[in-house]
């Protein structure tokens, strides 16, 4: 399970990592000297030996920029420590995601105790519907992972060859996983009648929110992977390759990720060209923060003026579409199985059926979020909130090469967009401010990674923000994926509480 | 108006509203003192005493109110029935008018007022006007207020907070429309007594004060801003009034305009001279920026004291503030985990503060007291989102909730598990709730997300208590037994002795009647308690046994032989036959000398006949034991060392039928010994006692294939006494209480003599139903060991969740009695996965550095802060990860082994300290 990655030149590592009994980089050694032995007896044996394949985590992220193992400090150790026995793998995610620690440690408490610990719904299960739910964003990462993991705790292989393979109560969540994952507005409580009240294959309410918060777990990691790229792991399809080192790293035919994977060129020519237009970004962004810093208390804009600019910002993220229009293949044969192509994100609002605008200030997580998850699954709701607080107040008080800055305003910015696109509004909030903030490549990432994930290219990574470091960019997608999660969970938990009443 | 209020469930109300309330002693003298305030209270909103003084019609007003009100509760009776109406949008806050007489509803599309009429709710005011719904007029909170009956505010969701004033002759009442909040805002809430300061707190951290008569808010309090340090309450400029004296005077605060009631009594003291001092300089106090602030999810003025609001917060905290410093709060705790939505002052005891949380938790808190100190907590069941203490009853509050439960409850904080009334009308979440009157404790009005508007009357309340279960029974760990039951019941049985035979006596009878409970008599029980008699040995046995017995690690004959013998010294000799006759059954066939087998078994009395027979039988076979096992081949491994020929095969199927006919041993062994059924073979335990030593034999020779083989058996039949506490009490049990005496019979055993004669498939029957029998009986200590000593030979005879309830049950009773060692054996010993898995379970022991007195997270040898290792070993000057021992006198240890070591050969402290250590 864990990554061939450090077998690279790095066997040095093994004598300075022995002096502490749990030791994940002991670990790691003791795996790396195995696969080793592995690799010469065998290579000498004439059997193929798999290699990693791509450079290291994630595809847009050098892999010098990303921590080491055996680097880490002692709490991200901890972390790895924690993760890898929780899990028994060190995947990408978590090494890309150990930019932010204190996050991290949330994330993977959460995931830990939806997949493993106590809940209404059996193993199985719960892998099934993360591959269910990775798979509408065609994320073979996760669905491979998923896979695995799902054989692992005993689960029935057939199901992998379709959704109609498995029981008819999964079966039945296939629709709210389609539209939670696409057009999380037009859930209703009928949806969630038809799951409840299914005879034999009725869902429980308790397991009905497991599901959920499941599925919206995965969906917005779906997002996360295709935003930072993250590389498949080696012992999954397109994690590896048979070809003898010698041979260049770019022939990649069994890229199974949608995404081309080695595309290095274009960083540097960015780079080079745009250093000097990127650094006045980074100014001209500060600067507007400043201004609507000090004149928001001036300039009041009138009832009229604020509700419209929030129909404005709805209606122009429509438009914000990459113009890329990279056909994308779909990955590995499981997830194929459970798509349903015909159905994708649609504008909120754009096809004449006019959704009535979400309000925060009627429904809210604080409120009425927690108190229903934390009721059907307990500690969850909590964890939860947990993670959301985390990811919506982190800052380390920086913007590229300027420290001490107060980010929250561009912070609140992206995460009420993220929610501006599911039709969710804050009455106290000024959708003017998000058109100052965010410019246009900027948007068009995070419309991608929070709608489409899985066209997300490397381009728009690197196109946005050009300034800025790899792990503010990570940290921008802590935001999208937990504005999305929040986003869709409150739409899913509305349904259920008019449900309940 | 308290005579003449027709209060519901007389009994259940409290009608002690005293006189004197109505007693308006000497106005002009309250006056004085009110202005007094009044000009005190001015530096603060920025005004000159001047501007205070040229306002005295306020006052005037004030005192025409309050006849008013006097007189209309003194004369006419607030009336009317539980009632609602259907409002045109869900509600999210309602308020009341000070006459009692009109309610306003606010919520996102809906602003209006209603009078409260008799029969119905009249639609008296839309305030809602103007030609496009603004979000100013989607309303988070709505306050009137209850000194000028023309003054409302509204919180709007966008942030902004709009007073009306119904005095205004236009369409449009809109009065002032404050603009200062960045996000909506939570709370609004008036001054009790002071006509124009209004306070607001919002979802971007700040609370904000407004005088009514300038443009912007006179201070800002920022949740970020730290505790005033070491100025306390007490010593912050009034100090708190003998609670006798300030509720004299608030009898009248109400009916005064600026009238800080206290400040008149703590003038006495040196207040005034912190009120001279210069106050902190007005205007928005700059929290620092950058760290996001708490929302503020309440704001509530104090009703007794005049300058101190309270306000909560989502992070769990609540903060105390003098209005006049907002620099920073007088002091602060965290109340709840999770979002604090509510709170509310009491409005007679001064400093009571009820708060009310997403963590489903009510807390009253004193905070007259230097720390804040949580009096009563009620556990409700979903996040409490508004509480509001009931009028005239001093230990009631009302709550309704966020999510989930549509319900309003009243609850006496003094009995936190039932609410004292439930109200149930609303069809969707209650948000607002208000008690009609501040002194009429009966009628509440609500709001809610269901779009309804509702008069509640207590009386029509329904009452969880009438449908509670008021009987209980609980065992002490000693074989007490207590029981409440309604009373009336008790009442009707304490003709009869329910307990016949039984020597214990309820050694108290306890009425549990407190008078001043107003609804004690709807849902109280009277305990007794019935003493295990001192003589009778109490759980002694159970101790004894559970620390002697043997379980594993030794052959299962010895274990058996062990533990028979245990059980016999304790004097338990059902018990003890019973392991013997396991002994005989599993372990001796062939090697039992017959003549010892016969010949207990012929004292064993006349009716042993049969038995006797069979024991020939079987002795007779011991050659032949290959044949029986053919012949028998579904015979099971567990014992086929037991060797029986064809001919003692044939008895035994008929010995099964009868076994199996009668196959409830449980009901043998209890007092119907003598002479029920023949077929059973009693033994007369008198006489099978003696002989037990020759029936222990020496199981030499046999290669024992159970490792596991010691039992901590049975609790059992110690003594009669010291079982029957282990039974239930309910009536139905009677007869297993009845006091078995010496004669008890010893069933178990004769069906383990017959049994040893029969094959080995057969034992798994009586065996099982001799570990059910135990455990029915309560002796599970019986079961669960017998369980282990047998292991494989029994387990599958007998299900994983019967195994697991006794396995549980056990190691429960013995963690009671602090038998750790013990019950940790039995878990390990277990195979049950959900057993073996608890001492899995909670394994972490947190340290913390020896010398930074940190905890250390990490690893539990090296400090992460001061980094160094916490634990070093005096002998050895190596870090100790495992077992560390220290001296208590000299703190200097180590690794225990060379502690150990190092005292043998030294009394003195390894690290040289020179202290004379003690190793014990």
């Amino acid at each position: 399970m864990l990554k061939l990655r450090h077998t690279r030149g790095q066997t040095s590592e093994l004598s300075t990592s022995s002096n502490e009994g749990y030791n994940v980089k002991a670990l790691l050694s003791s795996y790396k000297i195995i696969l080793f032995k592995y690799y010469f007896m065998n290579s000498e044996l004439g059997i193929r030996i798999p290699r990693p394949l791509g450079q290291g985590p994630s595809r847009f992220i050098p892999e010098k920029e990303i921590l080491q193992v055996g680097s880490e400090d002692a709490q991200m150790h901890a972390l790895f420590a924690d993760s890898f026995a929780a899990l028994g793998r060190l995947d990408n995610i978590t090494l890309v995601m150990v930019f932010h620690p204190q996050y991290l440690e949330s994330f993977l408490k959460t995931q830990h105790y939806l997949l493993q610990m106590d809940g209404p719904l059996p193993l199985h299960y719960r892998h099934y519907i993360g591959i269910m739910a990775a798979a509408r964003h065609q994320c073979s990462y996760l669905v491979n992972l998923h896979v695995n993991d799902f054989l692992h705790v005993g689960g029935d292989p057939k199901w992998l060859n379709g959704l109609e393979n498995a029981p008819q109560k999964l079966q039945n969540l296939g629709e709210l996983n389609k539209v939670l994952a696409h057009r999380p507005w037009l859930i209703t409580k009928e949806h969630i009648e038809g799951l409840l009240k299914a005879e034999e294959h009725s869902w429980s309410l308790a397991e009905l929110v497991h599901a959920v918060v499941l599925l919206t777990h995965y969906h917005s990691l779906a997002s996360f992977t295709f935003g930072c790229g993250i590389s498949p792991e080696i012992h999954c399809d397109g994690g590896h390759t048979f070809r003898p080192p010698s041979v260049s790293n770019y022939c990649i035919c069994d890229i199974t990720n949608g995404n081309h994977s080695v595309d290095e060129m274009p960083v540097n020519s960015a780079e080079n060209v745009s250093v000097s237009d990127s650094f006045f970004e980074v100014e001209a962004l500060m600067e507007k923060m400043r201004q609507l810093q000090e004149c928001r208390d001036e300039e009041e804009a009138s009832q009229e003026e604020m509700a419209s600019r929030f129909e404005i910002e709805k209606r122009e993220s429509m438009f914000v579409f990459s113009s890329d229009d990279e056909e994308v293949t779909p990955a590995r044969a499981v997830s194929r199985h459970f798509e349903d192509t015909s159905y994708g994100y649609k504008d909120f609002s754009r096809h004449g059926m006019h959704v009535p605008t979400f309000r925060v200030q009627d429904y809210c997580w604080e409120d009425h979020g927690y108190s229903l998850v934390n009721r059907l699954y307990p500690d969850v709701g909590q964890l939860i909130d947990e993670k959301f607080h985390i990811a919506y107040n982190l800052t380390y008080n920086t913007m590229a090469m300027h420290k001490d800055v107060d980010t929250s305003m561009l912070r609140r910015a992206i995460w009420n967009y993220i929610h501006c696109m599911f039709g969710i509004r804050y009455d106290d909030y000024d959708y003017g401010e998000i058109n100052q903030l965010l410019d246009r490549s900027f948007k068009v990432y995070i419309k991608t990674v929070v709608c489409t994930p899985e066209k997300v290219t490397k381009r728009m990574y690197d196109s946005f923000w050009r300034q800025f470091k790899h792990s503010e960019k990570v940290h921008v997608n802590l935001l999208l994926i937990e504005a999305r999660m929040q986003a869709e969970l409150l739409y899913a938990l509305r349904a259920i509480t008019r449900y309940m009443t | 108006m308290g005579k003449t209020r027709t209060t519901s469930g007389e009994g259940r109300e409290r009608q002690r509203l005293p006189a004197r309330r109505f007693r308006t002693t000497s106005p002009a003298a309250l006056r004085a003192d009110s202005v007094d305030g009044g000009s005190l209270l001015a530096p603060l909103l920025g005004l000159t005493d001047q501007a205070f003084s040229d306002c005295p019609d306020l006052a005037d007003g004030a005192m025409e109110k309050m006849s008013r009100v006097t007189t209309a509760l003194g004369g006419s009776v607030l009336t009317g029935r539980t009632m609602h109406c259907h409002l045109d949008a869900p509600a999210n806050a309602i308020s009341v008018c000070r006459d009692a007489a009109q309610v306003v509803v606010a919520g996102r599309s809906i602003f209006k007022i209603y009078a409260i009429e008799e029969e119905q709710f009249v639609e008296k005011l839309n305030l809602r006007v103007g030609r496009k719904p603004s979000l100013n007029l989607s309303c988070a909170d709505v306050v009137w207020h209850q000194m000028d009956e023309n003054l409302l505010a509204t919180a709007a969701t966008n942030g902004v907070v709009v007073t009306w004033n119904l005095g205004r002759p236009s369409r449009n009442k809109q009065d002032q429309l404050f603009t200062e909040h960045k996000r909506t805002v939570n709370k609004v809430c008036f001054h009790p007594t002071e006509a124009h300061v209004l306070l607001s707190g919002s979802q971007d951290g700040f609370m904000k004060c407004f005088d009514l008569r300038r443009k912007d808010s006179v201070s800002t309090f920022s949740g970020e801003a730290t505790e005033a340090g070491p100025r306390e309450w007490a010593m912050a400029g009034w100090v708190p009034v003998l609670p006798v004296l300030s509720c004299r005077i608030l009898r009248l605060h109400h009916s005064f305009a600026h009238g800080p009631m206290q400040d008149a009594e703590s003038t006495a003291n040196d207040a005034r001279e912190s009120w001279g001092c210069p106050l902190y300089p007005l205007g928005l106090c700059s929290g620092p920026q950058a760290g996001q602030s708490e929302s503020v999810r309440d704001v509530q003025f104090s009703i007794r004291d005049y300058f101190t609001f309270a306000s909560t917060f989502e992070n769990g905290n609540v903060q105390l503030w003098d209005i006049r410093r907002p620099d920073r709060c007088e002091r602060m705790f965290t109340a709840h985990n999770g979002p604090v939505f509510c709170c509310d002052w009491h409005p007679e005891d001064r400093g009571w503060l009820a708060t009310g949380g997403r963590d489903k938790m009510v807390k009253v808190w004193d905070m007259t007291t230097h720390r804040a100190k949580e009096m009563h907590c009620v556990q409700t069941i979903a996040s409490v989102a508004r509480v509001k203490w009931r009028p005239e009853c001093r230990h009631h509050l009302a709550t309704c909730s966020m999510m989930v439960d549509h319900n309003i409850y009243v609850w006496d904080v003094r009995r936190p598990f039932v609410p004292a009334a439930m109200f149930e009308e609303h069809r969707d979440v209650t948000t607002g709730i208000a008690w009609r009157h501040p002194h009429d404790p009966s009628f509440l009005l609500s709001g809610s997300k269901d779009s309804s508007l509702c008069q509640h009357l207590f009386r029509d309340a329904s009452q969880p208590v009438e449908r509670a279960n008021p009987e209980g029974l609980c065992y002490g760990l000693f074989g007490d037994l207590a029981f409440a039951a309604k009373e009336s019941l008790v009442a009707a049985e304490s003709g009869r002795k329910p307990y016949t035979g039984d020597r214990r006596h309820p050694i108290f009878f306890k009425r549990k009647l407190d008078p001043a409970e107003p609804f004690a008599g709807l849902a109280s029980s009277a305990l007794s308690v019935f003493e295990t008699e001192p003589g009778g040995g109490g759980m002694r046995w159970f101790v004894d046994t559970a620390e002697r017995y043997a379980l594993a690690g030794r052959p299962l004959a010895e274990l058996c032989d062990h533990n028979a013998k245990v059980a016999r010294e304790l004097g338990r000799n059902q018990v003890a036959q019973t392991w013997t006759m396991l002994r005989i059954i599993y372990c001796s066939p062939g090697l039992v000398p017959t003549a010892n087998l016969n010949h207990s078994v012929g004292k064993g009395g006349s009716c042993g006949l049969p038995l006797m027979n069979s024991f020939n039988l079987k002795d007779m076979a011991p050659g032949l034991g290959s044949e029986t096992r053919l012949d028998r081949s579904k015979g099971d491994a567990r014992s086929d060392t037991v060797l029986l020929d064809s001919s003692a095969t044939l008895i035994t199927n008929e010995d099964n039928e009868e076994t199996e006919g009668s196959d409830v041993p449980a009901d043998y062994l209890l007092g119907d010994v003598e002479g029920e059924e023949d077929e059973l073979y009693l033994l007369d335990p008198e006489h099978a006692h003696p002989e037990d030593p020759e029936c222990v034999l020496p199981q030499e020779a046999f290669p024992l294939r159970h490792e596991i083989v010691d039992t901590p058996p049975g609790p059992e039949h110690l003594q009669d006494k010291a079982d029957s506490p282990h039974v239930s009490g309910s009536e139905a049990d009677v007869a297993s209480l009845a006091p078995v005496d010496s004669s008890f019979s010893l069933l178990s055993v004769s069906h383990a003599l017959y049994d040893s004669r029969l094959p080995p498939d057969f034992f798994g029957v009586l065996v099982r139903d001799m570990l059910h029998f135990y455990a029915e009986q309560g002796d599970v200590q019986m079961a669960v060991s017998v369980l282990i000593v047998l292991g494989e030979r029994v387990r599958k005879d007998i299900d994983e969740q019967t195994q697991e309830h006794w396995y549980t049950s056990y190691i429960d009773l013995l963690q009671r009695f602090r038998l750790w060692n013990v019950s940790n054996e039995v878990v390990k010993l277990s195979t049950s996965r959900a057993v073996s898995c608890l001492n899995q379970a909670s394994t972490t022991l947190h340290v913390n550095c020896s010398h930074c007195k940190r905890p250390m997270s990490s690893r539990g040898w090296v400090c992460d802060r001061c980094h160094r290792c916490a634990s070093m070993c005096a002998v050895c000057h190596h870090v100790v990860k495992g077992l560390f021992v220290w001296c208590q006198g000299c703190s200097h240890g180590g690794h225990l082994q060379h502690i150990m070591k190092w005292l043998e050969g030294s009394s003195h402290c390894p690290a040289g300290c020179g202290h004379l250590c003690e190793y014990s």
